[in-house]
Order: structure tokens, then sequence, then C-alpha cells
């Protein structure tokens, strides 16, 4: 049999770059049919894009996608979905007022009688056709309830449901059971397996260990953008995954420290959200100069903590302390005032205000500081001190007048940075500080870092990238599906030690 | 009998709030005044509301794709001009077209909803390929159109004098009915009306567009991956609603016997509100049918109903503007989900 028909889909060398990173680093993954292909890595590892590839998103800037032995060039969605390729995403949602047969049949209803651009809708063989696919899948959905009404797990049947009336030869499920229940993951599994059985290949990416060892029959490990192998999975434990996973040389690209963490500045006691798939019972302290690393994987609820404790999210049950007094933080506000700062993971959604100028941008999160006479702005106060806010961070713009948008991402998380050190904090949380930023500005965002912990600064860095984590952190926390996992001061900490804590419980 | 339980009491009065609403006005109107229970006021409500449902359907189905229409007013001013100058009576003094010899009742009609729909296609078009906006795209042919229907109506001989003298046979459009004279008589316009319902309902749930017209509005990006022609049903349905304008316009000049081109003015926020309290939602993919009706005839009911118990007219500003506001938090209430 020739190589071509051995694979249902082969994307080769597939290279992508954006601004500032390589994603994807010549890739080649080969899937066959009737099988689940797994895809790993750690976050960032380039497993989203380069589905995000084959799935019309993006475009690879160089390498080639194969299907059944053709070269093909899919541009969009649309164009994927007729070649067979579906995708099972938690971002592309459905239509959520609609009913499930119309989110199936979405664009290409059947029709009774079609007078050129008015054609009635056959909803009795759409009812149908929805019934007999769903009843085939065994899937237990009503074609005509409302998609809002459905749990997310009905959901994701329903668009698998989607994806074979496409005749999808290829399923990508993207984290499909980040948001299931166990018995929910078993009847999953099952629609997989029946899956396979008519010839479809899935392509399933997952963090959970043991459930890829499971359910997968060739594992690709990604890292870095670039592949490191495929293996069947039979040859594979769990541990031969973590330490493929991580297991790149650690090159010093970090400052020295010469922080020196002291007393205790907050202390958090079994916080726990009021959503119970949230975290829960997490206990950590942290002191004055100490960096604090907060590793996990996708999932593991990181920023959900942290914005908790910033009074962004509702909290169910535990304590908060500072200096040792009890502190209630129900909004951000109260966090300001109690010196905690927050530099969100996401700098463009909620964090930069694109158009404004990088002195607003600065100030705005202070602006009482600058109410001069009358209640007017003191104009020359704000000026100094934006100014030389951005000497002290060395942020790079023309003029403080510049829009913040025309900066580049390292420049703008100096400026919010700056932002917050104006409010002159005690804490200090800062949320994947160095994603989508180049690696000269990420040694920039180090030094301020640990120049801040030296001046007695708290600070709590949640970080998806090992070697960051093992190179700043004082001491690592580690959390998986939101529990704390483990605590590793820096001395002990390995990128397996780590990797290991974040699948504990999964 | 099993008592139906809370949790289904609940929904049913969410699904049928708008109605529950209207219910409950009428009845109070007439608790203040029994006599507001007659045939008479009800054909009266319905008769002021029909050219109102018209463009609240118009309207609502570009609400339903997140859009909105503020020319829709205009559009219907421009209408009414055209529709009056083309219909006068041959013996009238002051003609605005006076050697217009007496043509068919259809060709101005036809025209008026020629004119909606190429309007309309032109707000679709901005919208649709130019990518402004709906709220400033609409805002701005607002304003053109209603310089547009200015300089016709200030064409030599009419100089910006109302249009009178209509022919009977076009205000019997608007005040003709079927039947024995009297209450139980069924006025043309509300048949008209009526069918235009069937006809929008018919459109929104039974066809490919309507289906296409929902999906875009609950989610775009969905729509777009799943092949629908997005921009093509934007054009449609803003040509459409300027089609529906075009009718309501011709309907109004024939209802009051007369045009000038201040006819219209403000109906868009009228339709809107309409559509609003009827569940239309402006985020988009919500909204039906017999919503927008219950929407326009709750308005209909505090104008005629309350000047009927002789309510001030600036109360009844004051109870409108709280209906929109309110539905409107009811309905956001109901689709809320705290995080």
């Amino acid at each position: 049999m020739g190589d071509e028909n051995r694979y249902v889909l082969e994307m080769r060398n597939i290279s992508k770059s954006f601004p500032g990173v390589k994603a994807l680093d010549d890739v080649t993954l080969q899937v066959r049919p009737g099988t689940v292909h797994a895809l790993m890595g750690e976050n960032g590892a380039g497993k989203s894009t380069l589905m995000k590839v084959l799935f019309g998103l993006y475009f690879q800037d160089s390498g080639e996608v194969i299907l059944n032995g053709e070269p093909v060039k899919v541009e969009n969605p649309r164009q994927a979905l007729s070649q067979g390729i579906s995708m099972i995403h938690q971002e592309l949602h459905p239509v959520p007022h609609r009913s499930v047969m119309e989110n199936i049949w979405l664009g290409r209803y059947p029709i009774t009688l079609n007078l050129g651009p008015i054609q009635l809708v056959n909803h009795k063989k759409m009812f149908a056709d929805t019934k007999a696919l769903l009843d085939d899948l065994q899937m237990d959905i009503h074609p005509e309830t409302r998609v809002r009404e459905l749990s997310v797990s009905k959901i994701q049947s329903m668009e698998i449901a989607k994806a074979v009336s496409y005749n999808a030869k290829i399923i990508i499920m993207d984290e499909p059971t980040s948001s299931l229940t166990e018995r929910e993951v078993v009847h999953l599994f099952k629609i997989i397996n029946d899956l396979k059985a008519r010839g479809v290949a899935i392509i399933y990416i997952s963090h959970k260990i043991e459930e890829i060892l499971q359910i997968a029959d060739e594992v690709t490990i990604m890292r870095d953008g670039k592949r490191v192998g495929t293996w069947a999975s039979a040859e594979l434990t769990n541990d031969l995954i973590i330490s493929r996973m991580v297991g790149r040389e650690l090159t010093n690209r970090f400052p020295e420290k010469t922080n020196t963490p002291s007393d205790v500045m907050m202390r958090v006691e079994g916080l726990t959200s009021t959503n119970p798939k949230s975290f829960k019972n997490v206990s950590f302290e942290l002191r004055r100069g100490e960096i604090l690393g907060i590793g996990g994987l996708v999932g593991a609820q990181r920023t959900e903590l942290v914005e908790a404790i910033f009074g962004l999210r509702a909290v169910a049950s535990g304590k908060i302390f500072i200096k040792d007094r009890p502190v209630h933080i129900n909004s951000p506000i109260d966090a300001k005032q109690q010196g905690i700062a927050l530099l969100t993971e996401e700098r463009r959604v909620s964090g930069i205000f694109p158009v404004l100028s990088v002195r607003e941008n600065t100030v705005v999160a202070n602006l009482r500081r600058y109410r001069g006479r009358a209640g007017l702005i003191d104009e020359k106060r704000m000026r100094s001190d934006v100014e030389n806010s951005c000497q002290q961070l060395r942020v790079k713009t023309p003029t403080i007048k510049t829009l913040i948008a025309n900066l580049s991402g390292g420049n703008q998380q100096k400026v919010l940075l700056a932002r917050w050190l104006l409010t002159e904090p005690d804490i200090l949380i800062l949320d994947e500080p160095t994603r989508g930023i180049d690696v000269g500005a990420k040694y920039e965002i180090y030094t301020l870092m640990l120049d801040l912990a030296k001046r007695g600064k708290a600070i709590i860095m949640i970080s998806s990238e090992m070697p960051e984590l093992l190179g700043v952190s004082d001491r690592i926390l580690v959390m998986s599906m939101g529990q704390v996992s483990g605590v590793l001061p820096q001395q002990e900490a390995t990128q397996e030690k780590i990797m290991r804590l974040a699948t504990q419980y999964m | 009998m099993k008592l139906p339980d809370k949790a289904a009491l609940r929904k049913f009065v969410n699904d049928n709030a708008i109605f529950i609403v209207l219910i409950i006005l009428v009845l109070a109107i007439a608790f203040q005044n029994p006599a507001f229970l007659s045939m008479n006021n009800l054909r009266n409500i319905m008769i002021m509301s029909s050219t109102r449902i018209i463009i609240a359907l118009g309207v609502g189905g570009i609400l339903i794709t997140q859009g909105t229409d503020l020319s829709a007013g205009r559009m219907v001013g421009l209408a009414a001009v055209i529709s009056a100058s083309m219909l006068q009576t041959l013996d009238y003094s002051r003609r605005f077209f006076p050697n217009l010899p007496e043509i068919p009742l259809i060709v101005p009609i036809l025209i008026c909803i020629l004119t909606g729909i190429i309007l309309g296609f032109a707000n679709g078009l901005i919208v649709a390929k130019l990518n402004v906006p709906p709220f400033i795209a609409t805002l701005g042919t607002m304003v053109i159109i209603y310089g547009m229907n200015s300089i016709y109506f200030a064409m030599e001989p009419n100089n910006s004098q109302p249009i009178g003298g209509l022919r009977a046979d076009f205000t019997k459009l608007g005040t003709g009915y079927i039947g024995p004279s009297g209450p139980y008589s069924i006025p043309y316009i509300v048949i008209i009306a009526l069918i235009v319902a069937v006809l929008v309902w018919v459109l929104l749930n039974k066809t490919t567009i309507g289906k296409s017209l929902y999906a875009i509005g609950g989610n775009p990006q969905a729509a777009r991956v799943s092949g629908i022609n997005v921009s093509r049903m934007l054009i449609f349905v803003y040509s459409f609603a300027g089609a529906m304008y075009g009718l309501a316009g011709v309907l109004e000049a024939g209802r009051t016997g007369g045009a000038t081109n201040n006819y219209g003015n403000m109906y868009e926020l009228d339709a809107i509100a309409a559509c609003v309290v009827g569940g239309v939602s402006t985020s988009g993919g919500i909204g039906t049918v017999p919503g927008m009706l219950a929407g326009v005839l709750i308005f209909g009911v505090i104008n005629y109903g309350l000047t009927f118990i002789g309510v001030n007219p600036y109360w009844q500003q004051i109870v409108k503007g709280l209906i929109i506001v309110f539905a409107v938090a009811f309905d956001i209430a109901k689709y809320y989900v705290k995080k």
C-alpha cells in the first residue's frame, strides 16, 4: 500500500510565525483513519495553532496539508467543513437562542419549496434527519430544544453530531473533557469509539495523561512550537509523556536573583470559589520580597484564583490576611486599598486602553492622586510621574502622548506595570506577564520583577512557561484542577516535578 | 386537578410576559371606565396601530440581526409624500403635478414600495459592505432621506404646501372597510397589516432566509462559518424593511388624507420601542412576530386608552418610557447569567 493511503491527513513541515514568536516550527502530523490521535504539549507548545491552521482559522507560512493523499488549501472554516474537517472547540459557540436542529443544519437547511430567493424550510425533514442522526449516535437530545438550555456536555454532543452530519473524516477535539463530569466523559468516549468504528479520525488535544493513555491510539508530543515525536500510546507511560513534554535544555536566560524573602505579607487560608468547578481550599503564604510562581495547566483555575483575591470573582469561603490582619475584598477598589495590584492575563482585553495615550494608560488606576486645585487634574505632576515611571521601567515610547496601541507588547506590559506601581502596592500579582512578548523584553520584565522584590514588594507570578517559573520564582505553587497540588522551593523544583503536580488531580 | 408547579408558572409568565402586560393594561383601563371595552374602541386602536405594525415588522427583522434602522420614519414620510403627490383628484385646485392624468392606484403604491426597497438596499450596502455600524449608517440616510423628501416637497408648484385633495379610491385604502358599517366592520388597513404580519411570520419562521437572519443575530461568526452569506442577508433585510416603510407611508397618507414632508417623523423610535417591548433583543437573535404585534398594541392601548380615561398626555409619555425601560430590564434578567 502506498504511503499516501495510510494517512487520512498529513500536515507536512508546517511553520507559522506571529510578530515576535515562532508558533510553529516545521511541524509534521500524520493521522490514520479510524484512530484517535492525541496531540500533547504544555500551554503554548503550538497544539492549538496547528489545529487552527488545519481548520482554516490561520494560514501557514510554509508547509502543506494533505488530505486523503491530495494537497489542499484550507482558507476558512467553511472550506474545512466541506472537506470533511470539523472542530469541536469551546470558543466556537453555537447560536444560543435557536434549536438544536437549526444549529446542526445551519446554512444548509432542507428545502421543501424552492422559489429562487424564497425557500421554504422543510421542518419535518429537518426534525426527522436530526432525530435519526442523534439516535444513531445514541445522544439523548431533543431536536427542538433551544441550545441555551443545554448543558456543556450536550452542546458538545450536538457539535459532534453536526460534525458527523457534515460527513467529517477528521474531527478535532480541543480539551473536550475540560468541563465534563466523569459520567459525561464515559459517554464521550463511547461516542468517540463509535466514530472510530465509522472510520473517522479524531485529533484529540488534552492535558489529561490518564485520559490520553485510555483513549488515544497514537500520541504526538509538541514542545515550543516543534514536534518532539509520535508514538503509539501503548509504548507510552505517564512519566515518559511528562519527560518528553518538558524535556528541554534549560538555558540561562534569567537575571541573577538578588531578592531575599522576609516576613509574611499575605496569607490565604482555604479560599474556595462559589463555582464548584473552580478553585477550592487554596492556602498559601506570600512573603515580603518574594516571587511566588504559580504553575499549572489550562483549567487549573489560576487566573480565577488571583481574580478572586483581587475581588473580581465571588468567594464562598476562606480567609485572606494581609500583614496578619484579616481583610475582606469584594471589589478591585477594596483590593487597591489593601495594596494589591493585578496585571491581568489578557493584556488587550482587560489591560490596555488602546485608544488612549501612554500617559492616560499609566495614570488611570490612580487619577485621584492628581486632583489639584478646584478638582482639576494637576497636569504637571501627572506628566512628571508618568515620565519618571517610563524612565524607571525603561518604556520605549516616542513621547508619553503616543497611543499605547502603537507600542510593542513588551512596552505595553511595562506601561501596565507602571500603572500599578503608581498605586504603591505591597502585593503585585502578575498573570502571565511575559505572554506574547519577545525574548529581550522578557528579560527586562524579569529584571524589573526581581528589582521590585528586592525593594520589598511581594509578587505572585502566574506563568505557563516552565523555564520562567524555575528561573524567576523563589517558590513555585502548582495547581491542578482548582486545588493546590504542591509548593516547591526553587532549589528542589524541576520541570518533571511541576508537570507531575500539575496533572495530579486530573 | 393538579396545580402547575412554581417553575412551570414562572416559565409561562416569562414566555408570555408581553401578552400578560397587554391584558393587564386593558383590564386596568377598563376598570377605570368599563366603556373602554367596546368593539368600536378596539377597532380604533387597530386602525391607529396598523401602519405602526407594518413599520415595526420591518425594523424587527433588522433588530434580529443585531442591526437598527433610524431611517424608517423618514422613509415612511417620503412614501407618503410621493403617493399623495400622484393620487390627487383631477379637479383639485393645488395639484402637485397639474398635468398628471388619473393613473391606476397600484402604480404609485409600487413606486413607493420600490423607492423603499432602493433606499433600504442602500442602507444594507452601507452596513454590510462598508461595515458602518447600523446606528450610524441609518442615522446618515435618515438625514439624507428627509433632505430628499423636502426638496421633492418644495418643487414648483407645490412649494412645500401640505398635499391634499386625495382621490377617494386612495383614501378608501386607509379608511374603507369590509362588512356593514359600524363597529363590526373590518377596515382594509387592518386587513393589510395582518396579511403583512402573516407574510413576515412565514418569512421569519418557515424560510431559509428567516433562519439565517436569526442565526446571524445569534452568532454572526457561527453563521459565517456555516456558509451563510451574511452580507447578502443583511442587504436583504434592510431592503425588505424598506418595502415595509414604503407600504406604510402609502397607507399613512391614505388614512390621514394628506401628506407633508414631516410625516413619519420619529416613527422609527416608536417601532423600535414596540419591538423591544415585544421581546425583540437589540443584541440580536431573538424576536417573534406576535411579540412585535403585542408591542405595537401596548403602545396603541396606552395612547388611546389613557386618553379615553382622561389621563394627561404628558403622563402617558412617562408611562411609555417606564414600560420601555422595564420591559428590556425584564428581558435581560431572563437571559442574564452571572459568572
